[in-house]
């Protein structure tokens, strides 16, 4: 006997409406009422994943021998580089995450250029102003220099090879930006420095003058001027063959710092933007037809309760969708198979109510009886058996996210959430509906209301 | 109705199957995609449908420095390049060539390229999460069965009705490798688990009967009793997995697109062994233990007791 029935009801229909609100929105923004301020305001359109929208996802691995490994401070620094470079480019939506100790995932979903992005990525982005005296070393050449990124001396080299000095790096830049030539054709890139920066070059060039400052990126020459006069102002200017493109590029890579670790693309993976759309549209379908199936089955053959567990279904689904949309959860392909999985699992819930409650109305007991001992008896396995999913969507979970595997995380993700909600679903709402049923209809003939 | 004096028919159908499926892995060997080998897929649709000779496809390949590259075309009209793992430079440099060599545009769909070592820790983790997954499992069988005397043997049954629907999976995704060019990637593995997970699910629904009945149904032969909670749970059973799920999981397979293709069908497959598993497996070797019947399947005259 449920006592508090009003109450429920009340706490179902409350829920109910809020799950379509965010259902049916795009967005929530809630205005103070009295200043006309936002006072909370939050984005609600669905994220699809990759393989819905199609696009990039890359992986990309700390380029250490296997026994080093990062720190994670330098991972997350790391990350936090990528995650700019990528937003810089104009790539909107992009989502980069650290994964396990060593790896960075990174999705690009509707991506259709990816060669940029790439290339961006990867590029160490180590700047250096190196002092090579009289020589002249010429532009894309690779120069040895005494400095590096992990503090760790550098070895003296092999006859010949002559290690020369950095003056300064890239840590000193305060700011860069890109301007047109101001003799000839081409841009260049304009730079201003810190305060210690600053301080260290108009040393350097008031003793140098007449001396080559070569400008290394990753080791690499980009530009050998000759120093002219002492700079003392804290900026300069570094001109080479770039075309627009090039200079924005390498402005980039300036002005987001250099990455703590060098990293390496391991796994990529691709898809064409048509392949996703209808993957989408294929799995909607096909949902739906599935769903239409199983609620004429369970009309037809439960009548009375499965109209009672349709609704409690259709329930279940809103706030499950609502919870997606809210907490803004990826939905991919095998995640939508997960949904439906869930569903069906739900759906397990109830019949098995249903089953008991037949059961004991063939033994004589009265209707309220039945309704009791059905939800009580069948609560142990409903609870038991929803444990077993969850626990195997946890180590699915476990390993997606190692990986970056976001199909799989996606799937045990949606999995577990509709697992959980489904006893609730089937615990609170199904039971509260029943009852409500029962006592407006008081069906006396149970073969033609229940189906015996 | 009585399902378990039949039971060594459902065994041997069950064996059947299984080693049909197996038998043709063992032949063609175990279609392991590059998610856990390592390597490079590219699908490519050519526009005019002017498409490249396969030989040309492979030298072009073979210019760029990969030898081992295949051409399998699909019923949709794109060709499948597989090969072992390319770095994006020379991914584009092969994309051009063969889009010089065709005289047409070349669109990419999908493009999975997966390097070497990432690909044997995958299937390390893969291996360690069955396992994992399993033991957490059975281990919590036994727990929630703990006032039931002989636990352990809930346990284990479960663990015998999993391994028998792993067996299954595997079975049929060699016949599906032999049939359709299958092949076993991260949804597969998302598959397995999933049904592992189902299929404990289902077989604790009966136990959890059957834990039911032998409190109040004492002095009830043991076999008797094992039957009678699966009469019981037999209704239920069917309408969810035949009438629910599957229906659902029938409506992926024939409308939800080649990419859950594959997924979907294991599902199928995995969830109704789950159930079948359930009944005609575990239960019936919870009987067989009972009687220890192992004594009389060679001849041997069962002890007078």
């Amino acid at each position: 006997m449920i006592r508090n029935l009003a109450e429920r009801i009340i706490l179902i229909v409350v829920i109910l409406a809020l799950a379509l609100w965010i259902d049916f929105s795009t967005n929530v923004t809630i205005l103070s009422p009295l200043t006309d301020e936002t006072l909370f305001t939050r984005d609600l359109t669905p994220r699809l994943g990759l393989d819905l929208r199609g696009g990039m996802q890359v992986l990309l691995e700390a380029d250490l021998p296997a026994d080093e490994t990062p720190t994670a401070a330098s991972m997350e620094i790391a990350r936090d580089i990528v995650q700019q470079r990528t937003d810089a480019l104009g790539v909107n939506e992009n989502v980069i995450t650290v994964a396990g100790d060593r790896r960075i995932v990174g999705e690009f979903p509707g991506l259709e250029d990816t060669e940029s992005v790439l290339a961006t990525i990867q590029q160490t982005g180590l700047l250096e102003f190196v002092d090579t005296g009289d020589f002249n070393p010429q532009e894309g050449s690779l120069l040895v220099t005494d400095y590096s990124p992990t503090g760790k001396a550098v070895e003296s080299q092999a006859d010949g090879v002559t290690v020369f000095h950095t003056i300064m790096t890239g840590a000193e830049l305060e700011s860069v930006s890109v301007s047109q030539n101001t003799l000839g054709s081409g841009y260049e890139i304009n730079f201003a420095l810190e305060p210690n920066g600053s301080k260290i070059f108009a040393e350097h060039t008031s003793a140098n003058s007449g001396k080559f400052l070569t400008i290394l990126l990753d080791k690499r020459v980009i530009s050998a001027p000759v120093i002219n006069e002492p700079i003392t102002g804290g900026q300069g200017s570094i001109s080479g063959s770039f075309t627009y493109e090039s200079a924005n590029a390498f402005a980039i890579q300036l002005r987001y710092g250099s990455l703590p670790i060098a990293l390496k693309i391991v796994e990529t993976r691709i898809i064409g933007p048509t392949l996703g759309a209808d993957s989408l549209n294929k799995s909607l379908v096909a949902g739906l037809i599935g769903m239409i199936i199983v609620v004429l089955f369970m009309i037809i053959y439960y009548r009375l309760p499965g109209i009672v567990a349709v609704l409690s279904i259709l329930i279940y689904a809103a706030v499950v969708f609502a919870i997606f949309k809210w907490f803004h959860f990826t939905l991919t392909l095998p995640g939508i198979a997960g949904f439906m999985l869930s569903t069906g699992t739900a759906l397990d819930s109830n019949i098995l109510i249903f089953e008991r409650m037949k059961e004991e109305l063939r033994s004589g007991r009265s209707l309220i009886q039945a309704m009791d001992l059905g939800w009580t008896r069948a609560w142990s396995s409903i609870r038991d058996s929803n444990l077993a999913a969850i626990i195997t969507s946890l180590i699915l979970f476990w390993f997606g996210s190692s990986f970056g595997a976001t199909i799989v995380k996606g799937f045990s993700l949606t999995l577990a959430l509709g697992v959980i909600i489904s006893l609730f679903t089937a615990v609170y709402v199904t039971r509260t509906l029943l009852a409500i049923t029962l006592k407006t209809f008081k069906p006396q003939n149970f073969e033609r209301w229940f189906g015996i | 109705m009585d399902i378990l004096g039949k039971r060594y028919y459902f065994f041997i159908l069950s064996l059947l199957f299984i080693l049909s499926g197996l038998i043709l892995l063992a032949i063609n060997g175990v279609p392991l995609s590059i998610d856990f080998t390592g390597g490079s897929m590219l699908e490519v649709r050519f526009e005019n449908g002017k498409t490249p000779d396969t030989a040309d496809i492979i030298s072009i390949y073979e210019d760029a420095g990969i030898d081992d590259a295949q051409v399998t075309s699909t019923e949709t009209g794109s060709l499948i390049l597989r090969s072992s793992f390319l770095t994006n430079e020379v991914r584009d440099a092969v994309l051009t060539a063969m889009q010089d060599n065709s005289g047409s545009t070349i669109s990419v769909i999908r493009f999975d390229s997966v390097g070497p070592s990432i690909g044997k820790q995958v299937t390390q983790r893969a291996a360690f999460a069955i396992a994992v997954a399993s033991i957490l499992v059975v281990l919590f069988i036994v727990w929630s069965f703990r006032s039931v005397e002989n636990a352990f043997r809930y346990g284990v049954c479960a663990i015998l009705a999993m391994l028998h629907d792993i067996a299954i999976i595997f079975s049929i995704t060699g016949i599906g490798a032999y049939f359709f060019g299958w092949q076993i990637d991260s949804l597969f593995l998302t598959a397995l688990l999933t049904v592992i997970g189902f299929s404990m699910q289902d077989t604790i629904v009966v136990f959890d009967r059957i834990r039911e009945n032998s409190n109040l149904l004492r002095r009830l032969e043991f076999e008797k009793l094992v039957n009678h909670s699966i009469v019981q749970t037999l209704q239920r059973s069917i309408n969810t997995q035949l009438m629910t799920v599957e229906f659902l999981l029938l409506a992926l397979v024939l409308f939800g697109g080649v990419t859950l293709q594959e997924f979907a069908v294991i599902l199928l497959v995995g969830l109704l062994s789950g159930t079948y598993s359930s009944i005609f497996v575990a239960a019936p070797i919870l009987v067989v233990w009972e009687n220890r019947e192992w004594r009389t399947w060679f001849g041997r005259k069962a002890n007078a007791s």
